[in-house]
């Protein structure tokens, strides 16, 4: 699905990157833990995180992934979002918790990365 | 002697979290630049972002330097100190001595070491205690 679908979804908020809703995602990740998300993402993936500390963006920058959703609500300070737009993230909000988010999407369609950070 | 296309290094200070990643999205920049294929760049950028963390969380200080050929790219990891008493123990998935500032930011899980081990084609760690640490990851291009 693309992340306008995503939007519809989870009716979450545009923080940054407005131009690149278009984009595919079939793969999503659910952690506070950076540590965890980097031992195990891969690909293009949504990162679904209650943290919005400028580390989450350096993460998701690192393994590429272009869509992150804050959940409950949260909005990270301008210049986390700041930084997150100039690498071509995707940043959104909704006022869904982290499992409701990881749950609304799993019943749309999305699924988890079980593999570890391996070559693809 | 291989002659190398390009070489880099970067300083990373303990506990500055601010600048975390810095090192590591140049490095990524760069390789990324130079067309190197996307799977082994996020192999490259993860392990030189968890060398980086490490030694932003743990050391006193050190350098990330990265060296590339046309065949691989190389990753050194050197800080000054304080050195890691019990390198198994470390390699263990889970074991962490970090303090809760990192913990807080959503790292020091115990995940690093194991991780480089993981993406790197090759990986090599030494360390005395007292003297520092030296992480050498080689990725094949």
């Amino acid at each position: 699905m693309t992340i306008t679908e995503v939007i519809k979804i989870l009716d979450a908020r545009v923080l940054c990157g407005n131009d690149a809703l278009t984009q595919e995602v079939s793969t999503a990740c659910g952690s506070d833990l950076m540590s965890d998300v980097l031992a195990f993402v891969k690909g293009k993936t949504v990162l679904i995180t209650g943290l919005t500390n400028i580390h989450v963006i350096r993460t998701a920058g690192m393994l590429d992934i272009h869509c992150i959703v804050f959940a409950r609500g949260k909005v990270p300070g301008d210049d986390v979002l700041r930084e997150a737009d100039e690498i071509g993230i995707v940043a959104l909000t909704t006022r869904h918790t982290t499992f409701t988010t990881c749950g609304l999407l799993y019943t749309a369609g999305i699924r988890g990365n079980n593999d570890r950070a391996q070559p693809d | 002697m291989q002659e190398y296309t390009l070489a880099d290094a970067y300083e990373v200070s303990a506990r500055d979290y601010a600048t975390a990643g810095d090192a590591s999205a140049a490095i990524k920049r760069k390789l990324k630049q130079l067309g190197v294929d996307s799977a082994v760049l996020r192999r490259i950028a993860v392990s030189s972002y968890e060398a980086e963390l490490n030694m932003i969380i743990h050391s006193l200080g050190g350098t990330l330097s990265m060296t590339m050929t046309p065949s691989e790219i190389r990753l050194l990891s050197a800080d000054i100190g304080p050195g890691i008493p019990d390198i198994e123990q470390a390699l263990q998935e889970g074991f962490s001595t970090a303090g809760e500032e990192a913990r807080n930011l959503g790292f020091g899980a115990g995940m690093g070491l194991p991780n480089m081990k993981r993406n790197a084609d090759e990986f090599n760690i030494q360390s005395e205690v007292g003297k520092g640490t030296q992480i050498r990851m080689l990725f094949h291009l």
